[in-house]
């Protein structure tokens, strides 16, 4: 809502307030405003003049030569290119340096060889919006009154000079979308007195309404539906006045009935519309839901299909006009106009809303009739409209008023208590400061024994309850200036719960093996959400998905992971290692809703560790990637059970370099080299990746960490070098020594793998170093000496290993 | 020569030698002249059996002062080249100290995590508890639990991603305020609680809209709970996460499931008050929602809102983070760009 602070000033006086004072006082005690400001700001020496004679250019096929009064001794000379510029006309001049819109400067120049002392403008460079010039004067310059005094000013005579308070409104202000119901906020705000002027008909004609029209409405469409006819109009543009206020509000002016309709508009809050009665099939209007296959032309030139749930205005043909939206084109009002019928309503708010938002039609009359327009003003505004009508037009207003229905408008009764208050805001009021408040605000108020009835009139629909008017009284009373504390409640024990504490562990644990934290988007497309998956699932997907890249949940972390490392590649950030915690989301087929599981996941590429002049670089590999999951599990407590399985199960993987992880029995998540043709897709090198399910591992709770002595023994270490066959693994061969090395054996440490040159085709040397701990004795080398021969004998027999 | 004048010369020998030798061997090699076994001191003694009965103790004493005097200049000696061998190979092993040193490989939090960290801490030390939700919510929760039933007005105010008619992508975090409401027992004390986590909209990602960001909601409902506690509260989140010295202002709001609601402005951290392109000339900066949590709303959750009331908030850390730290664009949080990221690295 767009705010002249000039015309708010003839309903409660604010011109002795400071602009930026009232726009703080505003903003911290009823709504934002968006934007302060007059249209003249920043521009300087543009004014009016008259043209005295306008020639066609020599040189140009569209430029005229035109000499200037701008109220100097001599006519100025200047140059227009506007096709509706002519002499005798009042215009709009920008002086040689004068400052127009955009801070742009004007200076003495030459058009094809033509001396021009300035620009006549029209007004959408003087700051004016496209949206709210008139038609006639889009294409042009602006033609002022021919009373305007060449010379002076512009800005006075367009209203450039008026201060415009932008309000952002709350839904919950309504009423603030109408002059009245701010100069009724302005007042409680300051505590003033608000003046409002109300209509007055004369001169009706001796027909009557019932001559012109039969109205009928349903009620629970239209709860309130009126029409006045003023007959005897004559179309023609509005005063300046008029204008002025509806370009400062943002209307676009149109003709002297259209403006009058917008103006009451602004004024009262109240939608209205005017038909053109010669237009009209029939002499019967109802206000009925649209049939289907109806279709309606708006006043935009749009053909609207309407559907059974639209509110339509209908004449005996048919819709006329889409109810509380916007008028149809077949009964607008023109220039040959001479009967007007005047649409005064209040619509169904949620019908409108449905019909605005279906459309995408918002109107500043859809925009009330949603939020809730102030029921008690109806007649009283339809009764201003018709009277300025006849007054603008020169017709005369029709004697009575078509009512197909009327709601009765009623004052809420709404207590609350001054303990409530005071308990609820924190504060110390006495009944007088409480009761002050709402009558500054126009409310009733009886006081009774600390109680408050309080009488809200219509305007004020948005308070229904106690709590309603606690706000009030915290906003006027400034909630900048209520006290501060500290909740005093019964002590609580803040803590995490154990997933909670395990998704945290989980991330500083990764961090401190070097990967950085990304958080990805949980929608991608559905062929992404649908790889790298732990469990078979359907997918979730968006009814109505604003891209193809964005519809669907993630079933895993991975997908996203490679998308921020494809990010980074491509710009030339090559080593990635990075992991992301969060939800991923299964469906099972038949239902609708998906289970929500917290994952991690983790993704490396290019160099684990850059070379630097110290150390040798390290490129990132699977058993990289399995430390990195190792340390997590181990660090959480886990790894007593873990134990990794190669696995061919994943399309998205190489089947020769992946691992499922188990942690018992469980199956937890996986760890591989993501498949080349992957790489390929995201232009990645090999890229190694590892996705875990939290909410398993959490579920097994670790064995609390106990103190074992420290032997004093001494341990002993032998150290064994095997030529196995290639397809033996290292699991095997640490098992088979594990089960035969006898009681002493504590540790199996592999530190050496071999395949090449030195060792024939087909095999591979790995070296072992065996650690022989006694807690309670010395060991002895013949026991070792045993242990480890039968160790050597087992592996002799079971992998035909050739010690070396 | 007499046994003692012999000594004598010995002695002399012995300490030029002594004090002359440059290298630890050549020092032992003295040693074992001198005073070895076979060494001239031995050989002298060996005339003893011709000097006089009563003069052989002195010879033997003087001999014996004469070998203490040139052992103990010998140590002398061992440990002058010792120190002298100890300070020419620190000499030598002297490094330039000024080469980097081998960077640490380690990793690091989100922005975003580390916002939503910072005032976890805060509210864990308050006696909150952090609750998680469902990221995929039902509409009931979502909206109508919230005091917003299907035709608000405000429900304009946050275009949804629906996945049915009644399940959608949850566009805040309090319904999981709504939930936990409905299942604590007031009669074992106070409900205190945040819930962060992600949340979405149904909106073009542009500079500075997302269609995923996150949320941090806040709830206390108790039976003496007031607005002054709401900005007390709010005043300490405002200080932990934007620094000490700032205020608070709260302006009038609505928000459907609070009543009276009101936004909470900061006073700009970058020019203090005075007026920048951060707070776009006002001193202020929009940082979060808030309000005493709606009678509308308690009901719902069927809780007495004649006994018990309390305040609610909201936060954006992605909001928070923009500004805390200058970024310009939200789509660098979700990109996960490595040179944004890592800028972002410090431990509070």
């Amino acid at each position: 809502m767009k705010v002249s602070t000039k015309w708010l000033n003839e309903y409660v006086s604010v011109n002795d307030i400071e602009p930026q004072v009232l726009a703080e006082k505003i903003e911290r005690t009823a709504v934002e405003i968006d934007a302060a400001g007059r249209r003249e700001d920043g521009m300087k020496k543009i004014v009016v003049g008259h043209t005295l004679s306008v020639v066609d250019h020599p040189d140009s096929d569209h430029l005229h030569i035109c000499q200037v009064d701008v109220g100097e001794a001599e006519p100025f000379q200047i140059v227009c290119g506007a096709p509706n510029v002519a002499a005798d006309q009042k215009v709009i001049v920008a002086l040689p340096n004068s400052r127009i819109a955009d801070n742009i400067k004007i200076k003495k120049g030459k058009m094809r060889g033509v001396v021009s002392q300035g620009m006549i403008c029209g007004l959408q460079e003087i700051g004016f919006p496209d949206s709210v010039v008139p038609k006639e004067f889009a294409d042009g310059i602006y033609v002022l009154p021919e009373d305007a005094v060449a010379g002076e000013p512009v800005f006075g005579y367009l209203g450039m000079d008026e201060l415009v308070l932008e309000l952002d409104l709350t839904p919950n202000r309504a009423d603030l979308m109408s002059m009245r119901g701010v100069a009724h906020e302005i007042a409680a705000i300051y505590g003033r007195e608000v003046k409002l002027t109300h209509p007055e008909l004369k001169d009706m004609s001796d027909e009557k309404i019932a001559d012109f029209v039969d109205v009928t409405a349903d009620e629970t469409l239209a709860p309130t539906y009126l029409m006045r006819a003023i007959k005897d109009v004559k179309i023609a543009p509005s005063p300046m006045w008029l204008q002025n206020r509806l370009w400062n509000a943002g209307i676009r002016p149109v003709n002297n009935v259209v403006d009058v309709t917008n103006y009451i508009l602004l004024d009262y809050g109240q939608p209205l519309h005017a038909f053109d009665y010669a237009k009209l099939a029939g002499k019967e209007i109802f206000v009925r839901l649209a049939q289907e296959g109806e279709k309606l032309i708006t006043l935009d030139g749009e053909e609207r299909e309407l559907e059974p749930t639209d509110m339509v205005i209908a004449d005996a043909n048919g819709p006329i006009a889409l109810a509380g939206v916007m008028g149809g084109q077949s009964t607008e009002v023109d220039d040959q106009t001479t009967t007007i019928l005047l649409e005064a309503a209040v619509f169904n708010s949620s019908l409108v809303r449905k019909t605005a938002r279906r459309e995408v039609l918002h109107s500043e009359s859809s925009a009330r009739f949603e939020r809730g327009i102030n029921i008690a003003t109806v007649k009283e505004a339809i009764d201003a409209a018709a009277a300025l009508i006849a007054e603008l037009s020169g017709g005369q207003v029709v004697a009575e008023m078509a009512q197909a229905t009327f709601k009765e408008p009623e004052d809420t009764i709404v207590k609350v208590t001054l303990k409530r208050i005071n308990d609820v805001l924190g504060t110390d009021f006495d009944a007088a400061t409480v009761e002050k408040i709402f009558i500054d605000l126009g409310f009733g108020v009886v006081q009774t024994d600390g109680e408050f009835t309080v009488t809200v009139p219509p305007r004020r629909w948005d308070i229904k309850i106690a709590a309603d008017l606690l706000e009030e009284v915290a906003r006027l009373y400034g909630y900048d200036n209520l006290p501060t504390t500290l909740p005093v409640a019964e002590m609580t024990p803040g803590h995490y719960t154990d997933l909670q504490m395990m998704v945290r562990s989980a991330r500083e644990l990764l961090e401190a093996a070097g990967l950085s934290q990304a958080i990805s988007y949980s929608l991608v497309s559905a062929e992404k959400a649908q790889r790298f998956l732990m469990e078979p699932t359907e997918t979730t997907e968006l009814v109505f998905p604003m891209t193809s890249e964005r519809t669907t949940l993630r079933s895993n972390l991975i997908s996203g992971l490679l998308d921020d490392l494809a990010y980074n590649t491509a710009r030339k950030v090559e080593n990635i290692a990075m992991y992301e915690q969060g939800k991923v989301f299964y469906k099972k087929a038949g239902e609708d809703r998906p289970r929500e599981v917290e994952h991690v996941a983790g993704a490396m590429t290019g160099l684990f560790k850059a070379e630097n002049w110290h150390d040798a670089k390290q490129p990132v590999d699977f058993y990289i990637a399995k430390g990195v999951v190792e340390h997590l599990l181990s660090k959480l407590g886990l790894e007593k059970g873990i134990s990794f399985k190669a696995s061919q199960a994943y399309p998205e993987m190489h089947p020769g370099r992946t691992a499922d992880i188990f942690l018992g029995e469980e199956y937890i998540g996986f760890i591989g080299e993501i498949h080349p043709n992957i790489a390929q897709e995201y232009r990645l090198q090999r890229t190694y990746v590892f996705e875990l399910d939290l909410e398993k591992m959490v579920a097994v709770k670790p064995k609390q960490e106990q103190y074992v002595p420290v032997s004093k023994f001494p341990e002993v270490k032998r150290d064994i070098a095997l030529l196995v066959a290639e397809d033996v693994t290292n699991a095997d061969l640490v098992d088979c020594i594990k089960a035969n090395g006898g009681a002493y054996l504590a540790d199996v440490e592999i530190f050496d793998v071999y395949a090449g040159d030195k060792i024939a085709d087909g095999f591979k040397s790995l070296a072992y170093k065996l650690v022989f701990r006694n807690a309670q004795a010395t060991l002895v080398d013949e026991d070792i000496n045993k242990a480890v021969e039968k160790v050597i004998k087992n592996l002799q027999e079971k992998f035909a290993a050739e010690v070396r | 020569m007499s046994l003692k004048e012999q000594l004598t010369e010995l002695k002399e020998q012995g300490l030029t030698q002594i004090a002359e030798v440059q290298d630890l061997k050549a020092l032992n090699d003295i040693r074992v002249n001198f005073l070895g076994k076979k060494g001239p001191i031995t050989e002298v003694l060996r005339g003893m059996r011709n000097v006089e009965p009563a003069e052989r103790p002195i010879i033997g004493s003087f001999a014996n002062v004469i070998r203490d005097e040139l052992t103990a200049a010998i140590a002398a000696k061992k440990e002058e080249l010792e120190k002298a061998a100890l300070a020419q190979q620190l000499a030598a092993e002297t490094i330039d100290i000024t080469l980097p040193g081998v960077p640490v490989k380690s990793g690091q939090p989100h922005i975003i995590a580390q916002v939503i960290d910072q005032i976890e801490k805060l509210f864990l030390s308050m006696g909150f508890q952090v609750v998680d939700g469902p990221e995929v919510e039902e509409d009931h929760y979502n909206f109508e639990m919230l005091n917003l039933p299907k035709d608000h007005p405000a429900r304009d105010m946050q275009d949804t991603f629906y996945i049915t008619k009644q399940l959608l992508m949850r566009t805040q975090t309090s319904p999981v305020q709504a939930r936990t409401m409905e299942k604590h027992d007031f009669s074992k004390g106070p409900l205190k609680m945040i819930s962060p986590g992600k949340v979405y909209r149904r909106d073009s990602d542009d500079a500075t809209h997302s269609h995923q960001f996150h949320q941090v909601e806040g709830l206390v409902i108790d039976k003496h709970i007031t607005m002054a506690d709401l900005k007390g509260t709010l005043e300490l989140v405002a200080k932990t996460v934007f620094g000490e010295e700032r205020e608070i202002r709260l302006r009038p709001s609505y928000f459907p499931f609070t009543e009276p609601s009101c936004e909470v402005d900061v006073s700009c951290f970058k020019c203090s008050g005075k007026g920048c392109s951060v707070c776009k000339q006002t001193g202020w900066i929009e940082v979060l929602g808030a309000g005493m949590v709606h009678p509308n709303v308690l009901r719902l959750v069927g809780v007495d809102p004649e006994v018990y009331g309390g305040f609610a908030f909201g936060l954006g850390p992605d909001r928070f983070a923009m500004l805390k730290y200058g970024v310009d664009d939200i789509r660098n949080f979700y990109l996960n760009d490595l040179r944004v990221l890592q800028q972002f690295s410090q431990k509070g």
